[in-house]
This record gives C-alpha cells, structure tokens and sequence, in this order.
C-alpha cells in the first residue's frame, strides 16, 4: 500500500490507530443519531398513520425526494468546503425547460437530456470560476445566478408549459423495480450516492475538500489546488441539478420555468439536517441521505394524517432548528454538569505520555 | 509569612484547572509584588497560559487560592478582572481595526460632555498625555488599522494605565517585535514598575528575561517549581529547572559533506517585496536566512514554494525551472516547506494527527485512486513516532496539542513526503526548550543525511548554530551571504539593518 512512500526507520514509538473503540465511533456520531430518529419515526408512522405501510407510501415518498436526494450529493461537497450554492433549484428549471424546448423542437429525449446537462455543466461552472478564480463569497454569487438562471428558464419558455413528451420516457421516470414499489430512479440514485460517497470519503480529492473546509489556507500550503477543487464541485452541482431536471420533466411531464421554485431551501434543509456543517469541514453522506429520507418521511407521514403543508413546514424547520441547535445545546448542558460537579473532572495524578492528551496549553 | 503576604499585590496558592481528564494546571503558584517585574517561564504545556487566563478571568479555577492586595478573589468574567485593576496584554493583541487609536483606549467609556455626547476633544487630549507619559510616539487619531504589533501592545498598555491597573501581565509580547521594538517596550514596562505596579512577563527568550524581570518564576507541567531572585541565578540554572534535566548543547550542528546544488533561484523579484534574490541551497547544507521581521525572508520563502507569486526570476530544483504560483509543482520536485504560522498555515488543526502527517503524500497513498484512513494511519504511524509526536492514538484531533507537538506533527507530514530541500520558516518559534533541541538535532541529522535546509529563524543563536552559512535579508534584499566560520552576531545584525549596499 504505501510501496512508494519511504518509511523512516526504525520508530521510536508507536500508536494506537484509534482513540476510542470501534463501537463508539460509530455509535456516538450525529449521524447515527439521525438514522435512528429515521427508524424510530417510520416504526411510528408504520403503527399509528393509517395507509402510511400501504404500497403506494414508499413509492410516492421516493419519487418525490428523489430531486433533493440527487442534489443534496454534490451539494454536502459544496458545503463541506465552506461554500453554498443556491442557484441548483433555478438549474432545475432550466433543465426542465431546455429538454421541452429541445423535444419540441424535435430532438430524441436522450440528446435533449444531453444538451440539457452540458447546460448544467456551463452554470455550475460559471458558479465555480466566480467564486473559485474571481474570489467572490459564494453566497452572493449564487443568490444572483438563482436569478439569472431562472430568469433564463422563465425568459425562454415564457409562461407556456410544454407537457408532450413520449409516454416511454415519462413510464420509465415513475417505472417500479418489479413488484417491490421502490422506484427504477433508485438504482440511478444509489450508484450516484455510492460514486459520491466513494469520492468524498475514499479519494485524495475528498480528503481536501475536508482540508479546505477546515483551513484552506493549511489546504493550499499542503499542494491541495482550492480553486481547482471548488471549481469541480460547483461543476458537479450544476450538472446534477440538470439531471434532476430531466428527471423531473419526465417525472410530471410538464416543462415549466417556475418547475422547482425553492427546491435549494429544502435540499440546504436536509443536507445540514444530515449533520454538515454549514461553516464547514465536518459532514458524512449516509447522514445527508438518512436527513433526506427522514425530511421525507415526516412530510409523507403528516400528509397521510391530513395535516397541511403548511404545518408541515412549521414541523420541518423545526426540526431543522433543532438539529442544528443540538450540538451547542449538548456542549452547554455538559458544561453546566461538569462546574456543578467539579469532582467528575478531578486531574489525574499519571505522568503525561502516550494514552493521555497532551492538550493543557498552547 | 504574615507581613509577606501584605505587600503582593497578586498572590495565587496551589491554584488546580484541568479540562475535563486533561489537568492543565496543577498547583500553580506566583507572588507578584508591586514596584517588580516578575519573569514566569516554562515550557509549553507547563501550565502558564492557563495561570494567566484564571488571573484574567478567562477561566475560573477548580481550587487553590487567589488573592488581590491580601483579599480573595474569584472572576466569574474578564470584565470583573479588568475591573479589580488586572489587565493581561496578549501577543497579538485584539483592537477594532476601524477604529481610531483613541477610540479603542476608551472603548465602552468615552468621557462625556454634557448632554451625554462623547467629548472627543478631551479623549484626544487625555490620549496624547497616555502616550507622553509612556514617551512613544502615535497620533492618537490614527485608525489601528496598519498598526504594527508592537504599537498595538503599547495602545493596549495605554488602555490598562488609563485604567489604572495594578497587575499587568504580558503574554509572550516580544514573539513578534524587532529588537527596536522590544527595548521600547521594556523602556515602558520598566517605567511602569517605578510607577509602582506589579508586572508579570511571560518569554521564551532568557536574554529578555535576564535583562528586565527581577525575579523568576518556573512552572513545569501544571506544577509550581521553584521563584528565583534573577541576580542570583543563570540560564543553566533556569533551563535545568524548567526541564527537569540538563539539556546539552542547544544547537547540535555538526559539519556535513556539501553536494550538488539542489535549490538555486535566481533574480526572484516582486516589486516592493522582495528584489533580485539569487543564491543557492546545496545537498547537505543548512542555510539560515537572517534578517529583522517584516524584512521580507518569509515572502522570498513563500514565492519559492509557490504560495505566493513572483514577477520575474527563476526557481529551479535540481536544475529543472519549476512553474511559479504552483505548490503542486514544487512539492512534486521534492520540495517542503514548514510555514510560519502552524496552526494557521502548517496543519488543520481540527483533522487527526494521522490526517495531518499523511496529508501531503495522499495521493501515494490512493490505491486504484482510493484512499482508507487505515492507509492513513498506517502511512503516519511511523512518522509520528519518528518525532515522538505526543499523541494517545492517532485518529485525535492536532487541536488539543501544545505548539511544539504541533510543529513536530508538521515536520512528521514533510518528511514523509521524502523531500530534497526542506524549507523550515522559524522552526522552533513558540516551541519549549525540550522540543527546540529535539528540533534542531533531526535538522543537523537531516542535512547529514543529504538533505538541503532553508531555514528561516529570527532567533540569531539558532541560526549562527544550525546555518553553514547565512544570507542577511534587509528590506526585501539580500545583504549578505557569511559561511559559518565568519558569522557573528554583531557582523549579521550589521547587515541587517544596512539598507544601502547591495553586497551579495
């Protein structure tokens, strides 16, 4: 494994390779958290909500989060690197329009579907090269193309809506996986989940986007190219937004310019639920997917109970408040027990060494 | 003890802090008298910082005593500290930029006229009569932005006078000020003990100790050692205290067989930076780039790594010209380069030890372009215990590190990189004396080994013991270049503050 990486002879110590057992750290991480609310809410919904294990739940609540699942991907790259990008739901729209426009024009779906994530490709790069060359914050950057972009969308259809597509590709859009009600768009969802949960987690290329998060001024000293990177992950964010364009042109059959509207807010939403941090560096994928599920899941439950969408935004966002409240709320509450208990906390008397944090000043 | 206790203005006994499991202080003990300057030494890690920041109200202690003018005291708040007459300067002290100079003395209590409107006329005028009588020379007008360090701890040792402080304690002041800077700063704080205040200094550096404190504190981890009259005793003494053990010779270099140029830059320019560097760093060799602060040697450093650009001039590795503005390329040329400022520049402080040591060899370690953290670890382990990095296991966060375990870290990342030239800037700055000689031993093995040093230290007694040779940087040019038999202090500082000639 590390053939062409010189060791140094003979160490004069070695190390544990972990600090805590492994039950522990995997146990005691947010996003376990997240998952277990997950199962704990859908076994609730599964006894109490009428209809909520009937066949048709599970398809419905897929087919709907499938957008936020496909864009909160590159999104928790985006965000662990410290930056956002709020234009994807107005790519969206242009998306859905672009493959209407082109199909009307009579082009087969699958170049439309092409051209149309090229076009994505173009947006999200305009985004990265703005915010990664031109070294604008990318939160205005994206607040202005989420304009731009719709305003396309919008400026190229008009308030028409284009809703002839082939029946084949609509059919495939909503098809199930033989008998099991789990939609076919799964199977692209979960090989593009794996793709970028391989490459956030197991590539040198995830490991800056973690670096650049934390410190990117120690991340550009180390060789990690922060421009190139950020670039990268803009680009992918546009061209996943396409795609979840084309899906959700084929999906309700209908290519509109206002198609999306606010679909940023809520896939932010899930992918902060999912615990990244919003400053940064911190943030696994199988929490963002467990957030978006567990989004979709509450939505879906309360639905089927006959509570308005509405109140099932109120329910969200505190749910989200909440989430993202809870780590300041532990570390408070661990403070508080730790002075009214000073006892708890009593220095030890070993010598300082291997086993024991060397942490006491700096 | 009774009569002694009356005239300390500050007094702690047996003071315990600890963070969570880690013991931070144990008992911390310091009697600071007033019309004294007191000297409070150890290495890092020995527990000082955190004595100054229960004094400071910063953190509040688990036990032990703490008593202001004979009185016991307890600061839930800096404000409370501040308030009773403490006032602590830290090494980088924190103004509002957009402020003026006066403004940010008399932040949150402006004097007022009547009709409550701030009365700017009288705070200028009370400003200036700060500064006269400290005898330093800023308008009291002037925004604190593009003030230098040294004249930023003077505003805020104006504020603590204006204050009327009793104790004032300064953290490491001297880290980042010119030997100009520093004589000011003890020309104030010696006329601020004949005021009759009791000062408290924290150094690393024994020549400033010896030169103003009177007596002299020693901590050793989290534990009060030993309170000297400074007439009485030396550095070996001291040193030995502080470690617990002689230490030998500091600076360890030993002469290595010189070979072929590795690193040669030639005319490197960037207008008002830097102009016209040549010189060349052979295989073996330690170069020591000397120089005042703000001289330019850590820019010249930065653009020969590629952080930084460069207009004009030519860098070359082994005699092949690397791209400029690339770090990438020079790190793939074998170079290394160990930056100023650690925490900020030289490791994420909040990814693992193991992260960090293999951050610069990732790519290596990527197997059909993926990468474990097992690879990880396995890669770093045996750097980390190279350097005898102080670690529990090596997935835990650098951030809970004492500085010198994080430098050591940073030099555990470069070397598993296998590097040609290493580029060390400041290599043991904020560093225990323990872990300076450790330092300087692996650098004087290092260049033994054939590898190519650039080292970059403001501490003159490193460089004239570590360098084979010694390039003088004075305002962004090259002044000097002295082989180590003809370097002496006085001929380096020459150079260092010769602006004029341009002597290669």
């Amino acid at each position: 494994m590390t053939t062409t990486t010189q060791r140094p002879t003979d160490p004069a110590r070695t190390y544990a390779e972990h600090a805590a057992p492994l039950w522990q750290r995997l146990v005691l991480t947010r996003e376990t958290a997240i998952i277990a609310l997950l199962v704990a809410v859908v076994l609730y919904a599964m006894v109490n909500v009428r209809n909520f294990d009937g066949p048709l739940t599970l398809t419905y609540l897929l087919l709907d989060i499938t957008p936020i699942l496909l864009i909160a991907l590159p999104m928790t790259m985006v965000i662990v690197t410290g930056e956002i990008d709020l234009s994807v739901a107005s790519v969206v729209g242009l998306s859905t329009v672009l493959v209407g426009i082109l199909h009307a024009g009579g082009l087969s779906i699958p170049v439309a579907a092409v051209l149309a994530l090229l076009a994505g490709a173009a947006c999200g790069a305009l985004n990265g090269f703005l915010v990664a060359y031109v070294g604008l914050p990318s939160l205005a950057v994206t607040i202005g193309t989420l304009a731009l972009y719709r305003g396309l969308a919008v400026g190229l259809l008009g308030t028409k809506a284009i809703t002839e597509f082939p029946d084949r590709w609509t059919d495939l859009a909503t098809a199930k996986i033989g008998d099991t009600g789990i939609p076919l768009v799964m199977v692209l969802v979960a090989i593009l989940a794996i793709a970028f949960g391989l490459l956030l987690h197991f590539t040198s290329f995830g490991r800056g986007v973690f670096d650049i998060g934390l410190n990117s001024e120690a991340a550009r000293f180390t060789g990690v190219d922060v421009a190139r990177t950020k670039l990268i992950l803009f680009t992918l964010s546009g061209v996943v937004s396409a795609l979840a364009g084309i899906y959700y042109v084929l999906r309700f059959g209908s290519a509109r310019g206002d198609n999306a509207t606010g679909l940023e807010l809520q896939v932010i939403a899930a992918v902060l639920l999912g615990g990244v941090s919003i400053f940064g560096g911190r943030g696994r994928l199988h929490g963002v997917v467990a957030g978006v599920l567990l989004i979709g899941v509450v939505g879906s439950a309360l639905r089927l109970e006959g509570i308005t969408v509405n109140v099932i935004n109120i329910i969200i966002g505190l749910l989200l408040v909440a989430s993202v409240m809870s780590p300041s709320v532990l570390a408070w509450i661990s403070d508080r027990t730790a002075r009214r208990n000073p006892r708890a906390s009593r220095p030890t008397d070993a010598p300082l060494g291997v086993g024991q944090k060397e942490g006491r000043n700096s | 003890m009774a009569t002694a206790h009356a005239d300390a203005v500050l007094e702690l006994r047996d003071v315990s802090k600890s963070f969570g499991q880690v013991a931070a202080l144990r008992s911390g003990s310091i009697r600071v008298t007033p019309r004294s300057i007191h000297a409070l030494v150890g290495e890092n890690g020995a527990g000082k910082s955190t004595l100054v920041k229960i004094v400071a109200g910063v953190h509040r202690r688990d036990g032990g005593e703490m008593l202001l003018e004979g009185e016991s005291v307890d600061f839930h708040s800096t404000a409370e500290s501040k308030a009773r007459g403490i006032a602590v300067i830290y090494q980088e002290p924190t103004l509002f930029p957009d402020l003026s100079v006066t403004e940010n003395i008399f932040m949150g209590r402006q004097p007022l006229t009547t009709g409550r409107r701030i009365d700017r006329s009288a705070m200028y005028d009370e400003a200036q009569a700060l500064f006269d009588r400290l005898g330093v020379h800023i308008d009291p007008r002037r925004p604190a932005e593009g003030l230098s360090i040294a004249d930023q701890q003077i505003i805020e040792i104006a504020k603590a006078i204006s204050l009327d402080a009793k104790v004032l304690i300064m953290d490491e002041p001297t880290a980042a000020l010119s030997g100009v800077e520093v004589e000011r700063l003890f020309t104030v704080a010696r006329s601020l003990r004949d005021e009759g205040r009791g000062l408290v200094f924290i150094s690393h550096r024994f020549d400033e100790v010896f030169a103003l404190c009177d007596q002299i504190t020693v901590m050793r981890d989290g534990q009060y050692i030993d309170t000297l009259t400074t007439a009485d005793t030396d550095v070996d003494q001291i040193v030995s205290l502080m470690v617990g053990r002689e230490v030998g010779d500091l600076f360890p270099k030993t002469a290595a067989e010189l070979g072929e140029p590795v690193l040669q830059v030639r005319d490197l320019t960037m207008t008002g930076v830097f102009h016209d560097i040549s010189f060349e760093v052979r295989a073996g060799e330690i170069v020591g780039l000397a120089g005042l602060v703000g001289a330019g040697r850590s820019e010249i450093a930065r653009a020969i790594f590629g952080v930084d650009r460069y207009e004009s001039g030519v860098v070359t590795m082994d005699g092949i010209a690397i791209p400029g503005h690339d770090p990438r390329s020079a790190i793939r040329s074998g170079m290394a380069f160990i930056p100023e400022d650690r925490r900020k520049q030289g490791l994420v402080t909040q990814a693992s030890v193991a992260h960090n040591v293999s951050a610069a060899v990732r790519s290596r370690l990527s197997r059909w372009g993926f990468l474990t953290s097992g690879a990880e670890s396995r890669a770093a382990g045996p750097w980390a215990g190279r350097l005898e990095v102080k670690t529990g296991a090596l997935d835990m966060d650098a951030a809970t590190m004492s500085g010198g375990n994080q430098q050591k870290v940073v030099i555990a990342k470069w070397l598993a990189t296998d590097p040609r030239l290493l580029i060390i800037d400041e290599p043991t700055r904020g560093i225990d004396v323990g872990t300076k000689a450790e330092v300087h031993r692996l650098l004087s093995q290092l260049a033994g080994e054939g590898m190519a040093i650039l080292m970059i230290s403001s501490e003159l007694p490193e460089v004239l013991g570590m360098a084979d040779r010694v390039l003088v940087v004075c305002e962004g040019r090259l002044t000097a270049d002295i082989p180590r038999a003809e370097a002496t202090p006085e001929n380096v500082m020459r150079a260092a503050t010769r602006t004029t000639e341009g002597v290669r």
